[in-house]
């Protein structure tokens, strides 16, 4: 991925003597402008730039509901209801932070799912796909801090309930708990430590992401059908089709985000977070964020506490090592019929596990989720390994060209040069 | 760096300082980071606002749970009926899953007064009182119910409410936080 066909040159005086001491219009050059990018990227290739405009937006709205936000246990929830009723657009900012939470879960599942479908983990993209785990957890740990801010009634529970799942470590457990909360029960300390962290975590998700790019810019991107840039004739140069691609659906999603901000903007919420904390009531029934449910079902799933928490969090371990669990030689499900249906039986039990996670934890929905986690696991440390040694996968092209054009016969029924080094054009 | 000293078998003045440095460094680190973490830790507020308190049971009527905390944490003073304690007592400790009898849940003499945690110990939800199959509590968060005596007898909870420290300074009063000494 080395060879550009073009290298920044600067033209100006002042251009050169800048690019002698910071190189760093040639890097956006070489990076964002001349990359050569698979030419047959599907609208699923653009939600990375759909989550780093999500981050953006999260960052720049948290840092002014900041200024307004007191975070004190005596004064958090009226300070949210302050933003709401009296600061000017108050509502906005915080619908849309609130609601943004969700849509940069939706971009990110979506980001995930392709990554499984296309196989986008496997060498050489597995430092990448690691950095993307690790996004994925800051991403959790953040919007789970995020949430207990206004203090309402969901924000204490949830706090109690995510932070007790850590006095399930024998021994040290008790003593770990007490150092989250900064007391013997959820309370001001608490919340003053997740305000200070909730700032700091998204400047550190944004640091592993300019990671996650570096470490795409070295193997460049995957593509439906997995196999690599081979020529010139593979590839377009990423400004300006992927930039304009990337910027539309960020448009396109923008409007998808701006329906859940002016039509249900607490559709994704708790009415019982519209009541104060009080730690002498609980909610009828306790429910996470809905991007937790699926993990959330696995904890529950499991009668033993321990055990429960254990199985929480090695449903998101098992992702790291997802490179090396799947023995498969094919990179695209395009062309693995096998494992084209078990991914899509995969998604439905996800998408299983997320409806029972908002179900009461009884009767006949606590088997279901049982078997649903049973095959959560199933899917990885069995299917993956195994399907990569029984499956016939279909022939691959032999180059993205020819999987976008169809076999080449002599150059017929296209004028020639019309397709040659399209990254060159322009 | 071996390229720089010279090759021999015993351990150079270099080595010596190399080693002794990167110790140094790595205590130091550690000193460093030692007041991080202990800043987490519960402060002298919270620590001298988790003094013990001190409950009049004088109001708390027969029948009746009454909620207090410390230490910011649930705690139901529960004065039983009679037919509560027999209720406790009569049960085969075997059966249960945190096999505890009513008298080591209680203090002597004082069987009518049930002092537990009021945070259920599967997820920390309040269970609601006299309700559920042994109208002791019921979690309507997972399910638990408990027993007069808060002996968990159904549902996901793994143990008993848990009993705070607590002694009885005279009959209608106590104070919860401090263990009565010998």
């Amino acid at each position: 991925m080395s060879q550009h066909a073009t290298t920044y040159v600067p033209k100006s005086a002042f251009g050169k003597w800048f690019e002698s001491r910071l190189p760093i219009a040639s890097l956006v050059h070489s990076s964002f402008i001349a990359f050569p990018v698979p030419r047959n990227l599907t609208y699923f290739w653009t939600f990375g730039a759909i989550l780093v405009f999500m981050l953006v937006a999260q960052i720049v709205t948290g840092v002014f509901l900041a200024m307004y936000y007191t975070p004190n246990a005596a004064m958090a929830f009226q300070s949210v209801e302050h933003i709401m009723r009296d600061v000017n657009y108050g509502w906005l900012l915080r619908y849309l932070h609130a609601n943004g939470a969700s849509m940069f879960f939706v971009a990110v599942y979506i980001h995930i799912f392709r990554n499984f479908y296309y196989g986008s983990y496997k060498a050489p993209r597995e430092v990448l796909y690691i950095l993307g785990v690790i996004i994925f957890l800051l991403m959790m740990a953040t919007a789970f801090m995020g949430y207990v801010l206004p203090w309402g009634q969901m924000s204490f529970w949830g706090a109690t309930v995510i932070t007790n799942l850590f006095s399930a470590i024998p021994v040290v457990g008790e003593t770990i708990v007490s150092f989250l909360w900064g007391g013997y029960s959820v309370g001001n300390p608490t919340l003053n430590r997740f305000f200070s962290l909730h700032f700091l975590l998204p400047f550190m998700i944004f640091g592993v992401v300019i990671l996650h790019v570096w470490a795409l810019h070295v193997p460049g991107q995957n593509n439906p059908t997995g196999i690599p840039i081979k020529s010139g004739k593979d590839a377009v140069p990423f400004t300006p089709y992927a930039t304009i691609k990337d910027i539309f659906a960020v448009v396109v999603f923008m409007l998808f985000f701006g329906y859940w901000v002016f039509y249900m903007p607490n559709y994704l919420g708790h009415a019982d977070n519209y009541i104060p904390a009080n730690p002498a009531v609980t909610p009828s029934h306790i429910v996470p964020e809905w991007y937790f449910l699926p993990f959330y079902a696995i904890l529950r799933a499991i009668p033993d506490k321990l055990g429960g928490v254990i199985a929480m969090f090695s449903a998101i371990a098992v992702w790291f090592l997802m490179p090396w669990l799947d023995t498969s030689k094919v990179r695209s499900t395009a062309y693995r019929p096998l494992y084209k249906q078990f991914f899509w039986v995969f998604v439905a039990v996800c998408v299983l596990l997320g409806w029972l996670g908002s179900k009461p934890a009884e009767g006949w929905y606590v088997v279901v989720s049982q078997i649903a986690t049973a095959y959560y696991f199933i899917h990885f440390l069995v299917i993956l390994p195994v399907l990569g040694f029984v499956e016939r996968p279909l022939p691959l092209p032999n180059s993205i060209l020819e999987s976008v054009m169809g076999v080449q016969k002599g150059g017929a029924g296209m004028p020639a040069g019309a397709n040659a080094e399209p990254q060159s054009k322009g | 760096m071996a390229e720089t000293t010279t090759h021999v078998a015993e351990p150079t003045r270099r080595d010596f300082l190399f080693i002794a440095t990167g110790a140094a460094a790595a205590v130091g680190g550690a000193t460093l980071v030692w007041p991080f973490i202990q800043s987490l830790a519960p402060d002298a507020a919270t620590v001298a606002a988790g003094a013990p308190v001190e409950v009049d049971l004088g109001p708390i009527a027969e029948g009746q749970i009454v909620k207090v905390f410390w230490r910011g944490k649930l705690i139901f003073v529960r004065h039983r009926t009679a037919e509560e304690i027999k209720a406790a007592q009569d049960v085969n400790v075997a059966t249960l899953r945190d096999p505890q009898p009513d008298s080591a849940r209680v203090k002597p003499d004082h069987a009518q007064w049930l002092i537990v945690y009021g945070n259920c110990t599967h997820l920390g939800c309040v269970p609601l009182g006299q309700q559920g199959e042994y109208h002791g509590w019921f979690c309507p968060c997972h399910g638990s119910v408990f027993d007069t005596s808060g002996r968990v007898r159904g549902g996901p909870a793994p143990i008993n409410l848990p009993i705070p420290p607590y002694t009885f300074t005279s009959d209608t009063k106590i104070v919860i936080g401090q263990e009565a000494t010998a």
